[in-house]
């Protein structure tokens, strides 16, 4: 059933701020479905080929998958409030089984809709200022950021508003959607890039000049997928005024010149790699000076889009609290989980809460209809009514008190919401894999189980530490395996599933690609890799190092000797 | 024959030349190639002048001659190769081209309304009966986040 639009005023508590649709936003989605709504019936009616109305449906978020279309909702930079949580468990129970997944670049998976359904979906999505523009297909995708903007002690400036800025100026831009390939643009306003800006097509980090002024470093042809590659700066500084004509000027030197031969090569960061970077850059540099005056961003505009994104009437005297150092003293596991699943926030006395989608029983980044439902009146009750998603595959609740915490995680841990695992070797970032995917080599989430109930020992677990696993079933590579510390990627030999092991990556600062440990193990010996791969590392880290910093002075070698032993 | 020219439906008095067919009386549009090769001779004929490009074809190889050229044809050998959308861009926001833009070869309907925002003015459908559907589809959208052409 339709619910029709809501414009009814918000229930009587502080929310967060959050961008919200004027009427301009709200028609251009209405629209948007309608135009979708015609276009799926003459696609039924056979008026529309199977090629074109590809192409439409997944500029609409639809893909057809093994078992069902798959609908793919955009995350605006992974914000999201506690009514469209809602919207989400409405869709869930009403059109799909009940569940939803939870993707890397923050957006929201259904597997199950019926493709005649989609156009109902949507409308329901528009109702609560959501849609799935772009959220697949050759064109600009959806924008991500940082999932501690604007809350996190570490920012710079915050991302939000001019990830919305880009948001609207990305979305049914009639220049770039037929593009030779996907483009994906990441903003990051903090010191600690938590938003893998060199592995997108374009990166943008907030930074100072030697004035102090704050503008962007702008990164291009970075990626992940089958061929990655480390992003390079092409513009040290750009003044924010510059924003979108200078993205233009990338998008049309990359729409005119991008290869269109070869679908493997025709992301942007081929070219810059063919051309070179100076090249690319000159042809970029050509192109904006002919454009950049008479298309700059205003200071109103700017102003205007940071009034969106005010703080939240935080309380100012949230850190007298005094229960909660107590609390964490007389209960251990809730003092492991504020250790783990929260991070320190800019106002004193709160804290940013992730919510664990990492139980060791379910499927990464996937959510029930009663989770979703049960987080939406949390976030209301404690966190302004607003939620995150990460790129890491888990929720967020920005501001919560800490006199607030231990509710929270009472309630969180009877929802499965509260495995202390963030950060550490269980909290994997998983695709669908081959129980899912049309694309898929091999399976993902069943290893990733497996994984989790080999590591079922808390204590060693956060030992280990900071280690991150990423697994892919494909060389598409959705969940960065190649920017894991321990990276897992499913490949096809000959009918059965064989899996790459590669380490050392990582999408922070640092960037790296991981180096891959030696020939593909067989599906029954990847969890035996991965514990003989901790336990080189336990054995031979010197006192605090990560795996990271390990692997990077080791180098492989000693990981490959054991993995490999008695081969 | 008839096409869609400025949100009307009208008939077409234009014809391609192929680069092997002799010249025609008439309003024609040859290639890209052809215009380089024969200029000379297409100019001083009677009639007015198009010329077609395809995605790989360079707009800015014909900025000195747009005063010369009534009609740019944007030939789409497949909806999928947006290169002809940057093209009518160029055409219009960089070299300001006035006359006529129009969209033939294998294009979708559905992509006139974005066509119609970088500044092409005229519609050639693969199929005569997809003329109402153009004009419908031009007016999918009332609101727009970008400035464009139009």
């Amino acid at each position: 059933m339709i619910t029709g639009h809501d414009y009814s005023p918000e229930r009587p508590i502080k929310r967060s701020s959050m961008y919200q649709y004027n009427d301009n936003d709200q028609i251009l989605v209405d629209e948007r479905v309608a135009q979708f709504r015609r276009q799926t019936e003459q696609y039924l009616k056979g008026e529309i080929s199977e090629d074109q109305y590809r192409a439409l449906r997944l500029r609409n978020g639809l893909y057809v998958q093994i078992h069902a279309p798959m609908l793919r909702i955009a995350g605006p930079y992974g914000l999201f409030n506690s009514r469209q949580l809602r919207k989400l468990a409405h869709i869930a129970r009403t059109y799909d089984k009940n569940y939803c997944h939870f993707t890397t670049r923050q957006n929201v998976q259904f597997n199950w809709p019926k493709l005649e359904e989609v156009p109902d979906i949507l409308e329901e999505l528009a109702s609560v200022q959501m849609h799935a523009i772009q959220t697949s297909g050759n064109c600009m995708r959806n924008t991500t950021s940082d999932h501690l903007a604007g809350v996190c002690i570490d920012e710079i400036e915050d991302p939000r508003p001019y990830c919305e800025i880009i948001r609207q100026w990305t979305t049914l831009h009639p220049e770039f959607d037929y593009l030779p390939r996907k483009f994906k643009i990441a903003v990051s306003g903090a010191l600690h890039d938590r938003a893998a800006t060199q592995f997108h097509d374009v990166g943008l980090h907030l930074v100072k000049n030697d004035a102090g002024e704050t503008g962007f470093k702008v990164i291009v042809g970075g990626g992940l997928g089958r061929t990655p590659v480390i992003g390079q700066v092409i513009k040290p500084y750009l003044e924010k005024k510059h924003l979108l004509s200078y993205l233009e000027a990338i998008l049309r030197i990359y729409n005119l010149f991008g290869r269109r031969d070869n679908k493997y090569k025709a992301r942007i960061k081929i070219l810059v790699k063919e051309s070179g970077l100076d090249k690319f850059s000159a042809l970029v540099e050509q192109e904006w000076q002919l454009i950049r005056d008479g298309n700059e961003l205003s200071n109103e505009r700017i102003n205007a889009m940071k009034a969106q994104f005010v703080d939240p009437a935080y309380e100012t005297d949230a850190v007298l609290d005094t229960g909660f150092s107590e609390q964490q003293q007389e209960n251990k596991a809730f003092a492991t989980w504020v250790k783990h699943n929260t991070a320190t926030h800019k106002i004193p006395g709160y804290h940013a809460v992730f919510l664990s989608l990492k139980a060791p029983d379910s499927p990464p980044g996937d959510m029930t209809d009663t989770q979703l439902d049960a987080v939406a009146d949390l976030a209301d009750q404690y966190s302004f009514g607003e939620i995150r998603s990460t790129h890491r595959q888990n929720l967020i609740l920005a501001d919560v008190k800490q006199a607030d915490l231990f509710a929270l995680w009472q309630q969180l841990d009877s929802l499965k919401l509260a495995t202390p695992n963030i950060g550490t070797v269980t909290d994997m970032i998983c695709c669908p894999g081959l129980d899912f995917c049309s694309l898929a080599n091999a399976g993902s989430i069943g290893v990733a189980k497996e994984i989790n109930e080999a590591l079922d020992d808390m204590d060693y677990i956060h030992d280990i530490g900071d280690l991150k696993i990423n697994m892919s079933g494909c060389m598409n590579g959705c969940a960065h395996q190649s920017v894991g510390h321990i990276g897992i990627l499913g490949v096809d030999k000959k009918g059965t599933e064989w899996y790459q092991i590669t380490l050392g990556g990582s999408s922070e600062n640092k960037a790296a690609i991981g180096e891959r440990l030696g020939p593909a193990v067989a599906k029954n010996q990847v969890t035996k890799a991965v514990t003989t791969i901790l336990a080189v590392y336990v054995k031979n880290r010197l006192n605090d190092e990560s795996f990271l910093d390990m692997v990077n002075r080791v180098g492989i070698t000693p990981f490959k000797e054991q993995v490999y032993a008695n081969n | 024959m008839q096409i869609i020219k400025d949100q009307q439906i009208i008939d077409d008095n234009w014809s391609y030349v192929a680069d092997e067919a002799d010249l025609k009386a008439g309003n024609i549009s040859v290639s890209l190639a052809r215009w380089h090769q024969d200029k000379a001779r297409l100019l001083s004929r009677e009639g007015k002048l198009g010329v077609r490009i395809g995605p790989s074809d360079v707009v800015a190889e014909l900025a000195p001659d747009l005063n010369a050229i009534q009609l740019i044809e944007l030939d789409f050998p497949d909806f999928a190769d947006g290169r002809s959308f940057s093209q009518a861009w160029l055409l219009r926001g960089r070299y300001h081209y006035l006359g006529e833009i129009r969209a033939t070869g294998h294009y979708m309907t559905d992509q006139v309304f974005y066509l119609s925002r970088v500044g092409v003015n005229a519609f050639n459908p693969e199929k005569i009966e997809d003329l109402p559907i153009v004009l419908a589809n031009l007016n999918d959208f009332t609101v727009k986040y970008q400035g464009s052409i139009n």
